[in-house]
């Protein structure tokens, strides 16, 4: 199952990339087709997943490179199959807000002649890998995507990009390679230490066994949680890593910037949950007051950046700053609320801000400018557009009702009960994400409509189609979030054991239990 | 006995080495480069007697296919640039640079 | 058991509620069918233009129904039985944190819905008339709709969450409603700013939610309230200070006063039933629902008290030197809030009369909103109270019932206000001490002041010789406008004594707030100096605004004039306290985002881009030069072994 849902977008980006020159529509309509496919296997997994089962589901395990112990191991948790299912669900939205991203002649900024099928190719390729990814359990084989993902964005930013393309691409690749090396050589370190431990191995389930973890000396276990720490630190990006973000997401052509930050990230966030807590409890326990700090700072930063941006997509990366503090904030705040919320948080944020992307990503094509003093009373003009950019942004600032509250929510309780004041320092959040987007809002949809948006057309038919299935999600993850809870504890719960941590009691309990 | 072939082998490395240092002429360079590997040669060959196994020898053999092979394409490299530059100095073929 | 005794101990009345029956176990219709309302107008788009307000308006209507029919079924149940819980769904469950979406229905709750549903329901016909001009009516209709599902999930939820659900759900709609006509800059503006000042007193009731979690492990008011008595007096205070700080955002108490007055730029209607009637007054719905967590904290109810003080005077203060009708009677609401605040303070007497008081201002404040919504339909928008006069004779219905809406407030004997303000500052002496006197006489005072602004507002509108513009051409307004104001004036003159009466109200009350002492005493020792305010404050309006003629535009004054004009400096203070630093504060952080981190990192590139620049040179194309190096580095790795041999 796991298998076909790498290959098939996989074989879908070799197929499209084969495709005769000039067949653009054909490109086009295959790369849908395969990621529709892709998304409708992905969503028969979740139906048939059974939460309350094995942790691990769908699992597939062949021998990949024997000689070191190297599998190809897939198989999916209640996180895993959440992230999976938000990437499988955002891509062919992505594709299809994109249908004419690629072939647009463009301003004077756009490069002189684009081929639509490479881009549709790697689109997939990058489906494929973000897959992979969050499937692999197998940590040499979780690497291997991890860093395979660079390329299709990088040729992505890099060839359909903005003004500053490479420059921009560039910036994402060292960043993410700098970030990668470190990583493979805690990847190789933990192949030593399992080696010294009697039993070479990358599998993950063997990594997390007592036998192997017993064996790892608490100084070795601090640099390889750092290897793997600051690569995912940079992927997700928390502060002060995320220069990169701002840079890629405002370059990149605004579909592919919805997968960045939507899906991309998380693979950081989604690293720091399953592999550094489980694979060196002892070591993020250990590092967990650094983080808590630096997931603070980055939400307030990152909050306070954004309001001072004059670039819409910039303004939208710079709000994933400070989200993405509040993921890792609950990640290491080893509660189960906080983490059950911060992966709740990882999917609510992927379509929240993906809409936010799309939305603007409309805007940006209609009138050719990102900057926010560009516009002005767009909602009198194209009032859908301004409705579903307000239920996005509403749903980016946390307002209860939509998804992202729920998960803000779960962070900031689960937080409060171990740690007090980073919980109510990240509150303050809550007032500046209101201030940067409604001050956005503000300068770009209400007011006197500018002189340059007045012959603004509205969402078309199909632009419609690409936001309403993610508003539909927004708003019943915000009611009802509890298939998606459901999936994700039982993983969670799993964590927290392998990290000897329990939910604080409550204080009344406590006391009541000393009397 | 065969030590004083290695010593041979040895002076006329040597001699090539010089030459493809100081020498400009793209010709003599290129002869020198040839003295240089028909030395290491030399110097397989008296190994290979010195302990009597072919080894040496084979791989003699080897350099001087590598050798003949890079004849044909180091003089045909220098022909083409002693038409087009009228000239067979080294130092006068630069362009590739930095 | 020991949740019993705790409860007991707390002197709080039982919380163990029953499933609901009947009628009330679908108690989520009420909120569903306004919430159905607003999503069919907004989904459908222009297709519902044309019966689009019916829709809504028939949504609300159908709200008020169940309403009635839960309030008629409560009265037929024992009082210790009225509490009832309708079981929902789950919401969210991590570990121990387990929320459900519940539904409680008990007096306290229903009296709201009855209010929110029955007051919002006459907005809504009202707004018929008076949005029918707008080419958005729909959209208007939609939010309204939306509005009222959010204030009942507000009042119903059984849970804090539940609460906050609502609570941002009504700033929500406020936010809409005020910058409804959002080509207007000031109206965008205003309504971002009730947000954002909104958020801050979010704030407060986040944390003090996450205290709740952390001390009680549940956030349902059945646990939060059972255990408080077994919690560190510490926790209590703060968690009633910070709900305190999320009620002074809602209800724009001191010192997040500042957004009320320019919420005024929504339309009328929208400032009749939010911004006077019903939401702003969620903040005494959640001192009032938390009382089990004030009774235990003196050092909590003191702190609200004095907000509540504090509002009464300053709203009253503003109200006294608006020229804008909307915005005297946002001053005025401001200041009857802080009555209510004041009230919720006071305690277990206090409670009853800050829900009643509550009650009859969400009658007589929408009425005169309304009513002035009446006066501007008349005078083509204008909102400058100088440039009205006369016009009792034009509108007549208007002027009746603003004018019976003008005497409940002003506290005239007999008329709602009557009943629930002296109930007010009569509780405020009754609290006693030094503490008790200062903030009663300063409720008297406050009292007085009311008086004066409302005489005033009256007098320049109504009374006094027509200023009008000349192209203004007043008439009375259409009937879909004018039965809502009649029937809110019945509720002017009637509420209060129909609660009060018999201490009728806080029997209904009692289960959920307890029993008061004493009955209420209809004549105190204060009665008759309240009295004597209320007509040195008429007589001084008389005075100034009959006896004399208006000038058109205002006269400069003197500093305390131009003190309360300008709201008593409050949003200047906002601006040089936290919006300048806070811009300063962006500003810097986005110079050092750019030039010190990303400069790092951009640093770094460009040294390593010039280290390799640099290094390239080596390549100099020379031929030998190349083979030099290659001579020297085989040297150096021959040499090398021979080092490590030896």
């Amino acid at each position: 199952m796991l298998t076909a849902l790498i290959a098939i977008p996989a074989v879908g980006a070799l197929l499209v990339a084969l495709l005769p020159k000039g067949r653009d529509a054909l490109a086009k309509q295959v790369a849908l087709g395969v990621t529709l496919v892709v998304a409708v296997l992905s969503i028969v997994m979740a139906v048939q997943f059974d939460p309350n089962g094995k942790r691990f589901q769908f699992t597939e395990k062949y021998w990949w490179i024997k000689q070191f112990g190297v599998h190809y191991a897939v198989g999916v948790d209640g996180v895993a199959l959440v992230l999976i299912l938000l990437s499988t669900i955002l891509v062919p939205l992505v594709v299809l807000a994109s249908w004419n991203d690629a072939d647009r002649s463009g301003g004077v900024d756009a490069p002189p002649k684009r081929s639509v099928k490479t881009y549709f190719a790697l689109l997939l390729a990058l489906e494929a890998m973000m897959v992979g990814v969050f499937a692999a359990t197998d940590v040499f084989l979780f690497y291997v995507f991890f860093e395979a993902m660079l390329i299709p964005v990088y040729f992505i930013i890099g060839s359909y990009g903005g003004p500053q393309r490479s420059y921009a691409a560039v910036k994402f690749l060292l960043y993410s390679l700098f970030g990668g090396l470190l990583m493979l050589a805690a990847v190789i370190g933990l192949y030593v230490v399992s080696a010294n431990a009697g039993h070479g191995t990358f599998l993950f389930d063997e990594l997390r066994a007592p036998e192997i973890l017993h064996h790892i000396s608490p100084t070795t276990a601090k640099w390889l949680f750092l290897g793997f720490f600051i690569a995912f630190a940079i992927k997700a990006p928390l502060v002060p890593f995320h220069t990169w973000l701002p840079d890629a997401a405002g370059q990149a052509p605004a579909g592919a910037a919805v997968l960045i930050v939507g899906v991309l990230d998380k693979v950081g966030t989604f690293g720091m949950l399953r592999f550094c807590l489980e694979l060196f409890p002892g070591a993020s326990k250990w590092f967990t007051p650094v983080v808590l700090t630096l997931s603070v700072i980055g939400i307030v930063y990152g909050a306070v950046l954004a309001i001072g941006q004059v670039d819409i997509k910039r303004l939208i990366a710079y709000t994933s700053v400070s989200h993405f503090g509040f993921i890792t904030l609950g990640i290491f705040a080893m509660t189960s609320s906080g983490q059950s919320g911060a992966t709740l948080y990882m999917v609510n944020h992927g379509f929240s801000t993906g809409a936010l992307f799309l939305l603007a990503g409309f805007m940006i094509s209609r009138r050719g400018s990102a900057r926010i003093d560009a516009y002005g009373g767009v909602q009198k003009v194209a009032p859908l557009l301004a409705g579903t950019f307000l239920v996005a942004g509403l749903s980016g600032l946390s307002l209860p009702g939509l998804s992202s509250f729920v998960s803000e929510f779960m962070v900031l309780v689960g937080t409060f009960s171990r740690y007090k004041v980073p919980a109510v320092i990240a509150t303050v959040g809550i007032i500046l994400a209101a201030i940067y987007i409604l001050w956005m809002y503000q300068r770009t949809m209400n007011g006197p409509t500018a002189e340059a948006v007045k012959g603004m057309k509205d969402l078309s038919k199909r632009e419609l189609i690409v936001v309403a299935p993610i508003i539909a999600i927004i708003v019943a993850l915000g009611f009802y979030p509890k298939p998606v809870l459901d999936a994700i504890n039982p993983s969670v719960k799993q964590t927290l054991i392998q990290v000897h941590q329990q939910d604080p009691k409550p204080t009344v309990a406590e006391k009541g239990s000393h009397q | 006995m065969t030590g004083h072939y290695l010593v041979l082998s040895a002076i006329l490395f040597t001699i090539g080495g010089i030459g493809v240092l100081i020498r400009r002429n793209a010709i003599v360079v290129f002869m020198c480069v040839e003295l240089m590997l028909n030395a290491t040669n030399l110097a397989f060959v008296s190994f290979a007697r010195m302990h009597g196994s072919l080894d040496g020898q084979i791989i003699a053999f080897f350099v001087m296919v590598v050798a003949a092979a890079e004849v044909v394409v180091g003089l045909a490299i220098i022909m083409t640039i002693f038409r087009s530059r009228k000239s067979s100095s080294v130092d006068d073929a630069n362009l590739l640079k930095y | 058991m020991t949740t019993m005794n705790a409860v007991l101990a707390a002197g709080g009345p039982e919380l163990h509620p029953q499933a609901a029956e009947g009628v009330q176990s679908v108690a989520w219709l009420l909120i569903a069918l306004p919430l159905a309302g607003a999503a069919i107008l907004l989904l459908s788009g222009r297709r519902t233009d044309k019966w689009g307000h019916l829709l809504g308006t028939a949504m609300s209507l159908g709200a008020f129904v169940v309403g009635v029919l839960a309030f008629f079924q409560m009265l037929g149940q024992h009082a210790d039985g009225r509490s009832r819980l309708v079981h929902l769904f789950p919401f969210i469950s991590a570990g121990s944190l387990k929320v459900d979406m519940n539904l409680l229905v008990d007096p306290l709750s229903i009296s709201f819905v009855l209010l929110i549903t029955g007051v919002g329901s006459l907005i809504h016909i009202y707004s018929i008339g008076y949005m029918s001009h707008d080419p958005d009516r729909r959209r208007f209709f939609a939010y309204l709709n939306l509005f009222v599902a959010a204030m009942l999930l507000l009042v119903l939820a059984d849970n804090y969450v539940g609460l906050y659900i609502g609570w941002e759900g009504v700033g929500l709609a406020s936010y809409l409603l005020i910058g409804f006509w959002q080509h207007k800059p000031s109206a965008a503006t205003a309504a971002k700013k009730a947000f954002i000042v909104n958020r801050v007193g979010d704030f407060g009731l986040s944390v003090a939610i996450m205290v709740m979690f952390a001390t009680f492990g549940s956030l349902s008011y059945q646990d939060v309230f059972g255990q408080a008595s077994q919690a560190s007096q510490g926790t209590i205070t703060a968690i009633g200070l910070l709900l305190l700080l999320g009620a002074c955002g809602k209800s724009a108490q001191l010192p997040l006063q500042s957004w009320l007055l320019d919420a005024m730029e929504g339309p009328t209607p929208v400032s009749a039933l939010i911004h006077a009637a019903t939401m702003v007054t969620a903040g005494v719905y959640l001192i009032v629902r938390s009382h089990a967590i004030y009774e235990l904290s003196p050092d909590a109810r003191l702190l609200v008290t004095i907000v509540g003080v504090a509002t009464l005077l300053a709203g009253a203060i503003i109200g006294c030197a608006k020229d804008d009708i909307k915005k005297a009677l946002a001053g005025s609401t401001m200041s009857q809030i802080g009555y209510m605040v004041l009230a919720a303070g006071l305690g277990r007497p206090g409670y009853v009369f800050a829900i009643a008081h509550l009650i009859a201002h969400g009658f007589f404040k929408a009425g005169m909103f309304l009513g002035a919504g009446s006066v501007m339909h008349a005078m083509n928008d204008d909102v400058n109270m100088r440039k009205f006069g006369g016009l009792r004779k034009v509108m007549p219905i208007t002027f009746a019932t603003f004018g019976l809406g003008y005497l409940a407030i002003i506290g005239f004997p007999g008329l709602s206000g009557w009943w629930t303000k002296d109930g007010i500052i009569d509780a405020a002496f009754e609290k006693g001490g030094t503490s008790g006197q200062i903030l009663g006489w300063l409720a008297l005072i406050g009292a007085g002041i009311t008086a004066y602004y409302m005489s005033r507002l009256m007098f320049m509108t109504f009374f006094g010789e027509p200023r009008w513009d000349e192209d203004v051409h007043p008439h009375e307004s259409p009937k879909v406008m004018t039965v809502p104001l009649i029937l809110l004036a019945i509720g002017s003159v009637a509420g209060g004594a129909f609660l009060i009466l018999g201490d009728r109200f806080a029997k209904f009350l009692a289960p959920v707030v307890g029993e008061p002492e004493a009955s209420h005493r209809l004549i105190t020792p204060y009665t008759a100096i309240v009295f004597a305010l209320m007509v040195v404050g008429v007589g001084l309006a008389y005075v100034q605004y009959l006896r004399r003629p208006v000038p058109r535009t205002a006269p400069a004054g003197n500093p305390a004039v131009t003190f309360a004009r300008k709201d008593l400096y409050g949003d200047a203070l906002n601006e040089s306290l936290l919006m300048r630093p806070g811009q300063w504060l962006t500003r810097l952080t986005v110079f050092f985002d750019n030039r010190g981190v990303d400069g790092v990192v951009n640093g770094l590139a460009a040294f390593i881009g010039g280290t390799s620049g640099r290094v390239r040179r080596v390549q100099t194309g020379f031929v030998r030069s190349y083979a030099l190096s290659m001579f020297v580095g085989a040297a150096l790795v021959v040499g090398a072994l021979f080092l490590v041999r030896i």
